[in-house]
C-alpha cells in the first residue's frame, strides 16, 4: 500500500545567462531560482495495482519516483510504504522495492551479466536456493539463456533492459517501479517487456508503478493512470477515464465555436474540424497531446 | 546495520575482483600505469636525496629520518588512493546518476562508492615507498624493538585512514554545491607533499595547523619523535589512533551530506 499525502518539492536552480561576462559575474552573485517540481501531490495505491503515471517532461514523474524509492527526502507531506517511510527506514525499505531506471543502467559495464546478477545477490544477501529459483524464472520468462554470459556492454538495447528488469527483481520486490523501461526499444521488445510485466503481476501479484511517454505502454498495463502535470494531480482513474475527459473539453469547446460560427458561413472549416476529432480519438498520443494542452501544462 | 561486518567484507572483495576483472582487460595500460606512477614515485626520493648531497640535515632531521617519513607518508597516501579513488572521482558518480542507484540498495553507500575503483595502478608508489622505507631502515640509527615496528605498521594504517577520511571529506563537498571540492585537494595533495618532511621544519604555526585542522602530527610527527628516541614519552606512539576521531568527524559530514542530496534530473 502507497500512501502519498500533500507532498511537495522544491528545487533550488542556478540562474544565469550565457557567456563568460555571466559566468563570471555569477561567480560573486548568485540568482537562485525555486522551482517547484511536486506541489501537493497525493493518492493511494493498493496491493497488487497496476498504475501509469503520466505527465509531460519535467511534470514530476522522476521526482516522485525518487520520494517513493527514498532516494529523496520531500520538503512537506508525508508519504509511507507499507507503513515505512522510504527515506528514514531507507535500508529496510529498498529491500522490499524494485527499480528500474530505462535511462541508467545498473548492470557493470564490462562483466557479464551473471557476474553482475551474483554481485546483486550479495549486495542484497539473497540466499542461494531463493536466488536460483528467481533467477530460473526470469531466466524462462525474459529468455535470458542466450545473453547471460555476455558482457553488458555488448547487449543490444532490448536484451540490456531485459537484464535491467530482472536485475530489479532478483530480491524479489513487491513492488516494483518503472522509469521509462520501453524507452528507445523495438516493438518485440517493448512487446516482451509488456508481457513480463504483466505476467509478473498476476503470477507474485506485484504492485507495478510505470512512468512512460508512450501510451502503449499505458494501454497494455495499466488498469488505472494517474496524470501529473506541473507537479499537481489533475486525474486519477481509468484510460477510459481520461478519453471521456478529452471528448468532454472537446465537446464544449466545440460548442462554443459552433455558437460563434452560428451563421455557418464556413461550413467546410468546421466539417475538417469534427473529422480531425473523430480520427484524434483513435490515437493515444493525439488523445494526450490534447489533454495535455487543453490542460495547458506543458 | 544489520548485515554483518563480514557480509561487508565479502561484498567489497566482489567489488574488487570484478574491478580486477575488468582492468586485466587491458592489460598494457595496466603496467604503463604502474610504471609511470613508479617513477613519479620515485622522483619524489630523488628529490630528497639530491637535497641532502648539499645538506646533512634539515632541521634536526638526518637522511634517513627524513626518508622514514617520507615513506610512512607515501605509503599512507598511496594505499588510501588504491582504496578510495571511488570517493576522488564521487562528482561523476553523482552525475551519472550512479549515487541514485547506490541508494536503492541496502547497503552503505561508503562501501558501494569505494567499491567502484581500486587502482591497483598505486602499486607504483607503494614500491617506491617499500624500497625507502627499507633504506630509512636499515641506514638509521633507530634500535628496532617489537614496539616500534608495530607503532610504524600503525603509522601507515593511521596515515591511510587519514588520507580516506580526507577523500570523503572532499567527496561530502559535492552535497553541498555542485563544484568539487578543490579546496581539498590542496589539503590532501598538499598534506602529502610537506608530509614528506617532520612537520616541526616548517615551524611552530604550521604544527599547530597540521595538529588542529587536519591532525597529519598525529601520524608523522609525534610518532615519529618515539620511533627515533627523541622523547621517553610512550603516549605518542598511541596518537595515530587519534586519526579515528577525525574519520568520525568527516563520517558525520557525509551522513549530514547525504541527507542533504539533491538527486540530479532523470
Amino acid at each position: 500500500m502507497i500512501v502519498m499525502d500533500n507532498v511537495c518539492k522544491t528545487y533550488k536552480v542556478a540562474k544565469r545567462n550565457a557567456g563568460l561576462k555571466e559566468a563570471c559575474r555569477h561567480l560573486f552573485h548568485r540568482e537562485t531560482e525555486e522551482i517547484r517540481a511536486l506541489t501537493d501531490v497525493s493518492f493511494q495505491i493498493a496491493d497488487g495495482e497496476m498504475v501509469g503515471y503520466i505527465g509531460p517532461n519535467g511534470a514530476g514523474k522522476s521526482s516522485t519516483i525518487k520520494i517513493l524509492s527514498g532516494i529523496l527526502t520531500p520538503d512537506c507531506g508525508t508519504c509511507s510504504v507499507d507503513g515505512r517511510i522510504p527515506w528514514k527506514n531507507r535500508i529496510e525499505h529498498v529491500k522490499q522495492i524494485g527499480v528500474v531506471f530505462g535511462q541508467r543502467s545498473q548492470l557493470w559495464w564490462d562483466i557479464p551479466v551473471n557476474d553482475s546478477f551474483e554481485l546483486i545477490k550479495e549486495i542484497y544477501s539473497i540466499p542461494a536456493e531463493q536466488y536460483k529459483h528467481t533467477l530460473d524464472e526470469l531466466t524462462e520468462l525474459l529468455s535470458l539463456q542466450e545473453i547471460l554470459k555476455t558482457p553488458t556492454r555488448q547487449l543490444s538495447l532490448g536484451q540490456r533492459m531485459r537484464c535491467e528488469i530482472s536485475a530489479s527483481l532478483l530480491h524479489q520486490p513487491k513492488l516494483l517501479f518503472l522509469d521509462e523501461p520501453t524507452i528507445g526499444l523495438d516493438a518485440v521488445s517493448k512487446l516482451a517487456v509488456r508481457d513480463f510485466i504483466k505476467k509478473l503481476n498476476k503470477e507474485h501479484s506485484t504492485t507495478v508503478l510505470l512512468t512512460t511517454h508512450d501510451m502503449q505502454d499505458i494501454e497494455a498495463i495499466a488498469e488505472r493512470v494517474i496524470l501529473i502535470g506541473k507537479g499537481k494531480v489533475l486525474m486519477d482513474g481509468t484510460l477510459q477515464d481520461m478519453k471521456d475527459l478529452v471528448r468532454l473539453t472537446d465537446d464544449a469547446q466545440s460548442k462554443k465555436n459552433d455558437a460563434a460560427q452560428s451563421r455557418g458561413n464556413d461550413a467546410a472549416q468546421s466539417c475538417m474540424d469534427t473529422d480531425i476529432t473523430g480520427k484524434e480519438n483513435d490515437n493515444l498520443d493525439q488523445i494526450v497531446a490534447k489533454l495535455y494542452q487543453q490542460l495547458d501544462i506543458l | 546495520m544489520k548485515m554483518g561486518l563480514k557480509s561487508n567484507i565479502r561484498l567489497y572483495g566482489m567489488y574488487i575482483s570484478v574491478i580486477l576483472r575488468s582492468t586485466m582487460q587491458y592489460k598494457l595500460s595496466f603496467f604503463l600505469m604502474v610504471t609511470g606512477r613508479f617513477i613519479l614515485a620515485f622522483n619524489g626520493f630523488l628529490a630528497i636525496f639530491f637535497l641532502f648531497s648539499g645538506f646533512t640535515r634539515i632541521g634536526s632531521y638526518s637522511f634517513e629520518e627524513v626518508l622514514l617519513c617520507f615513506s610512512v607518508i607515501q605509503m599512507s597516501f598511496a594505499l588510501a588512493e588504491c582504496i578510495g579513488s571511488g570517493m576522488k572521482v564521487f562528482t561523476g558518480i553523482v552525475r551519472r546518476g550512479e549515487f541514485d542507484r547506490m541508494l536503492l540498495r541496502p547497503r552503505s553507500p561508503i562501501l558501494q562508492v569505494l567499491g567502484t575503483r581500486f587502482e591497483l595502478g598505486r602499486l607504483g608508489p607503494m614500491i617506491t615507498a617499500g624500497i625507502t622505507l627499507l633504506i630509512g631502515i636499515q641506514k638509521g640509527q633507530i634500535v628496532w624493538t617489537a614496539v616500534k615496528i608495530m607503532v610504524l605498521f600503525v603509522m601507515i594504517a593511521g596515515g591511510t585512514l587519514l588520507f580516506l577520511s580526507l577523500f570523503i571529506l572532499g567527496a561530502s563537498f559535492c552535497f553541498f554545491s555542485i563544484e568539487d571540492g578543490g579546496l581539498l585537494n590542496i589539503l590532501t595533495y598538499g598534506a602529502k607533499e610537506h608530509g614528506k618532511y617532520p612537520v616541526d621544519i616548517y615551524g611552530k604555526r604550521f604544527m599547530q595547523i597540521c595538529t588542529y585542522l587536519i591532525p597529519y602530527t598525529l601520524i608523522q610527527y609525534y610518532p615519529l619523535q618515539y620511533l627515533l628516541g627523541r622523547t621517553d614519552r610512550w603516549v605518542y606512539g598511541l596518537y595515530p589512533f587519534g586519526t579515528v576521531v577525525f574519520a568520525f568527524l568527516c563520517y558525520i559530514v557525509w551522513l549530514f551530506g547525504v541527507k542533504n542530496y539533491k538527486s540530479c534530473g532523470s
